[in-house]
């Protein structure tokens, strides 16, 4: 009795996996695939719902036959000697069980091809006056240029929702995958040549984003974040970010932008002018986290400028703990607040 | 017994020369478990980094090289030479051959695949392992610091050398060897899939070794092939490792599904149901696994032609894994079915393996893998695949062929524990990652932040592998146990169908005294039923020719590791040492003349003699 009771047990195993679940939901809104937010994740998620129904029937169909096998066709004890029928085989279950799945898979099929085109579509020639961003990934940021408008920003996507974005992606170092769950699938950042995608946000809303291709230590923190908004607020803000450059508000701000001038600005761009070897940081004060992963604290800018390692191993950022004192990276951080273009 | 008395040689010395595929079999065998355990420990650690979000157990850098070496060593330096153990040391016999039929490239195979597998290890106690994932996709692998991506290059293709080489001599060992009458309609599942895998070999690992000389050719040599600034493209690689990738995925679970074919049939107490059947489909499964490595790719951005053509193809595939699930399902039906710890593995195995299938049919979807790729749904799938079907199938196949390699029993008790918690610690590992998949987890990240919704699945999955873990060291003391004093094996304790049942356990040196004639499928269970004793012979009883045992592959291959692990420090005089340590042993091969020996007839026992 005791062997039987544990025999059955792994069928309560799926059982305890989905109520685990349940209680979490499906996931974080911001994150999931599975509240899709977008055009394309949408039919993403349409198909993954078709392939998974069409899947548990195969499922139920299985799980039936073999239940009844394990119940009724079992060995009863030593003494059940008796030798079953040696039965070859039968034609026409073979057929049933080839043909069968053949027409479940061109149900499958047949939207499985129109959805992979529908995906492509407008990306070899994108239509008049939609927006394009070209994303170029590094080890481990984000750098996002909007060519049309004159805007280059990093980490912080900003796209307009109700339209379809057209992204071209490339990679300046390894390999990296752009992967925005909630609004469309992914597509991989190649050295070689570029790749293109659309995403269209159905919603204004802040939706995470995911490096989804090992690109080395600090792979697991290469997030980024994209912002969607309505045409006219994204106009607005393309604007002011075309417009804006460095600016210092107070003396201590004004004191860290020499800092900046000095010690950042062969990496780092504001507006126009810097480097792009790092991020761009026009909108600093604007993002809700540093790196992509750190709360937006002063304390947590400061350790990062200090020692960004010990935040993204392996990251290309020098650490600054041994050429900066505190009231310098207490300057450097009000100026970096400073640069806002958002109120 | 007596066989081996009149040739009293030091153990060791023996182990290191022989050319006998039991004795080949069990190297394999041994060699395949102790790499398992190291890959085993590493996804433990792996899972215990894992358990919180933001944990800090082993660090980033030491993540990436425990789950470059994890992939690695379980695909080729596990799943491999377990899966080469169980052919070479059931194969001969199911077929009714003496050996194999090039004895002495089956010890050169073995010696280079373990050369290659000490060599990928070494990483660790030099300077660190390789880090770039155990698909070492360019640049990432290509400007990998430190040496770890040049054990990882270097390792594989000696070892991949020696993979080679087995899949041709198998190839070769089914065609030629096989005993009177045993036509290739009459062989066991085990034999044919065992057949259909070797030839995959034959194909697919030559692109695996193309990959890895241009890696190393970068790595070592300075060539751009892969670095895009010198005009490269690093997409060429990830085509060739998947035309080798995607067919190694049935190089494994191939053999695995014979291996269920031959143990579900034996406790049925039934003959395979469609047998050509389930040949014609492990053989289109073989096929097709080719034409389908790009579903690896769909985000690579190979445009939407190309997508679909291998989506559909990807689709197809479920066809024959289909014919093959039904046709086991309905071996059992109207069968006899009872479960010993082999048989539980093999009925646990369909489910499990069926879960791995429909996951299979999702991702073949290129506009859902564009979200599935490279997450943890993908990480879900291909662990229900390998572990549900290929690690389900070593366990049914280590419990079933145990009497007949040992000629010990292993525990049951035991044996139903370690299943009980390795099956349920599986599900709890690898079903809660479909949903940190979906829910936004990337795969191979070594942490993920809190607030994500992402941390109660995660703990579920490290809780399973501890289960999996224990399950296994209750796995290991099992086999202590019956190396010690387990239970002697009578020949035929399954009531088994195939040849492998109807000599003595273990198989003498020889395996048949004469070569039996084979009367039909299931050619033992036949002779039985007719109430035989013993196979009807198909020759007369006469001496027997034996293979002569050689250091030379040993030498070979370590020609090969001094070699390799020289270039890897740029120490060239002893790099060309080593070659010319491998060029002397092929010479010496080549002059010596091997006459082999003869047990003579007089001197083999009577339990393999003629019918009395």
């Amino acid at each position: 009795m005791q062997m039987k009771r544990w025999r059955n047990a792994w069928r309560f195993l799926p059982l305890l996996s989905v109520i685990a679940l349940t209680l979490t939901g499906c996931g974080n809104e911001q994150l999931t695939t599975l509240l899709p937010k977008g055009e394309g994740s949408e039919m993403q998620f349409n198909l993954m719902m078709l392939s998974l129904y069409i899947m548990i029937g195969v499922f139920v169909v299985v799980a039936l036959i073999y239940t009844i096998v394990l119940i009724r066709f079992r060995r009863r004890g030593e003494s059940d000697n008796e030798i079953p029928e040696q039965t070859e085989g039968n034609v026409v279950l073979e057929i049933l069980w080839t043909v069968v799945p053949i027409i479940l898979l061109l149900i499958l099929a047949v939207p499985t091809v129109m959805a992979t085109f529908a995906l492509d579509e407008g990306t070899e020639k994108v239509p008049e006056g939609a927006t394009v961003v070209k994303v170029t990934a590094h080890q481990y940021w984000w750098e996002f240029e909007y060519p049309d408008l004159g805007v280059k920003t990093s980490q912080d996507l900003y796209i307009p929702t109700g339209e379809r974005v057209y992204f071209e992606l490339t990679s300046k170092d390894v390999l990296h995958s752009f992967w925005v769950p909630t609004l469309g699938g992914k597509m991989d950042t190649n050295t070689a040549t570029v790749n293109k995608m659309w995403l269209n946000a159905q919603e204004p809303g802040t939706y995470y984003g995911k490096c989804a291709e090992l690109c080395g230590p600090s792979h697991a923190l290469m997030d980024f974040k994209v912002i969607a908004q309505e045409k006219e607020e994204f106009d607005a803000w393309a604007k002011s970010m075309k417009e804006a450059g460095s600016k210092a508000a107070t003396d201590q701000a004004a004191q860290g932008e020499e800092i900046f001038a000095n010690s950042c600005i062969g990496c780092h761009a504001v507006g126009a002018d810097g480097g792009n070897t790092g991020p761009n940081l026009t909108n600093f004060g604007d993002r809700e986290k540093v790196a992509g992963i750190l709360d937006h604290t002063d304390e947590n800018i400061k350790a990062w400028i200090s020692n960004p390692s010990d935040y993204k191993p392996g990251n290309n950022m020098p650490a600054f703990q041994d050429q900066l004192n505190d009231e310098e990276l207490n300057a450097l951080v009000a100026y970096l607040n400073g640069l806002k273009v958002e109120e | 017994m007596s066989a081996h008395a009149y040739k009293k040689k030091n153990p060791i010395w023996d182990w290191l020369t022989t050319v006998d595929h039991k004795k080949i079999g069990i190297l394999y065998l041994a060699s395949g478990a102790f790499f398992f355990l190291i890959g085993g420990l590493e996804a433990i650690l792996l899972r215990v980094q894992l358990l919180y979000p933001e944990f800090n157990f082993v660090g980033a850098e030491t993540f990436n090289q425990l789950l470059t070496m994890h992939g690695t060593t379980m695909i080729f330096l596990a799943a491999m030479p377990l899966i080469f153990g169980f052919m070479n040391a059931i194969i001969p016999l199911q077929i009714g051959a003496r050996d194999v039929a090039f004895p002495f490239l089956n010890s050169l195979g073995f010696w280079l695949f373990s050369a290659g597998g000490i060599l990928l290890n070494l990483g660790w106690f030099m300077g660190g392992a390789a880090d770039a994932g155990w698909t070492g996709y360019a640049p990432l692998s290509t400007t990998s610091p430190g040496n770890g991506v040049d054990f990882y290059v270097l390792g594989l293709q000696v070892s991949g050398i020696g993979t080679l080489i087995g899949g041709i001599n198998f190839l070769v060992t089914i065609i030629n060897m096989r005993a009177p009458g045993m036509t290739f309609m009459r062989m066991p599942l085990f034999t044919w899939s065992s057949f259909i895998t070797s030839g995959l070999i034959l194909f697919a690992f030559p692109a695996l070794t193309i990959g890895l000389a241009l890696l190393m050719f970068d790595r070592l040599f300075g060539t751009q092939f892969f670095a895009a600034e010198a005009g490269g493209n690093p997409i060429i690689y990830e085509h060739l490792f998947w035309i080798f990738g995607h067919p190694e995925v049935y190089i494994l679970v191939l053999p695995a599904f014979g291996m269920f074919s031959e143990i579900i049939a034996t406790f049925a107490r039934k003959r395979l149901f469609g047998y050509s059947a389930m040949v014609f489909a492990t053989a289109l499964i073989g096929f097709l696994g080719f034409m389908v490595w790009v579903h690896h790719m769909f985000t690579v951005g190979l445009g939407p032609i190309a997508n679909s053509i291998f989506a559909v193809a990807t689709m197809l595939i479920a066809v024959p894994t289909g014919v093959k699930i039904f046709n086991w399902l309905f071996t059992m039906w109207g069968g006899k079915v009872s479960f010993p710890t082999a048989n539980l593995f093999a009925v646990g195995f369909i489910p499990s393996f069926v879960l791995g299938g429909m996951t299979g049919v999702m991702l073949s979807v290129p506009p859902a893998d564009y979200q599935y790729h490279d997450s943890y749904f993908v990480v879900a799938h291909f662990h229900y695949v390998i572990v549900g079907g290929v690690v389900f199938g070593l366990f049914a196949g280590m419990y079933y062929w145990w009497p007949k390699i040992f000629g010990t029993m292993l525990n049951e008790v035991l044996g139903k524990l370690h299943f009980w918690l390795f099956f349920i610690g599986f599900h709890l590992t690898f079903f809660p990652m479909h949903f940190l998949g979906l829910m936004g987890m990337p795969r191979r990240v070594y942490t993920y932040l809190s607030g994500q919704s992402l941390d109660e699945a995660n703990f579920a999955a490290t809780i399973g592998a501890f289960l999996m873990g224990l399950a296994t060291i209750i796995m290991v003391w099992n086999i202590i146990q019956t190396a010690v004093k387990g239970k002697k094996a009578g020949n035929d304790p399954w009531d088994g169908r195939t040849l492998e049942w109807a000599i003595s356990s273990p198989a003498p040196e020889y395996n048949f005294a004469q070569t039996p004639l084979v009367r039909g499928l299931d050619a033992w269970w036949l002779e039985k039923r007719a109430s035989n004793k013993a196979m009807v012979p198909a020759e007369p009883l006469d001496d027997i020719h034996m293979p002569d045992a050689s250091i030379l592959p040993f030498l070979l291959s370590l020609g090969f590791f001094i070699a390799s692990l020289a270039a890897i420090f740029a120490n060239w005089t002893i790099a060309i040492g080593g070659l010319g340590v491998v060029a002397l042993a092929m010479i010496l091969r080549s002059v010596i003349d091997y006459h082999g020996y003869h047990i003579h007839k007089e001197d083999l026992p009577d339990e393999g003699g003629e019918d009395k």
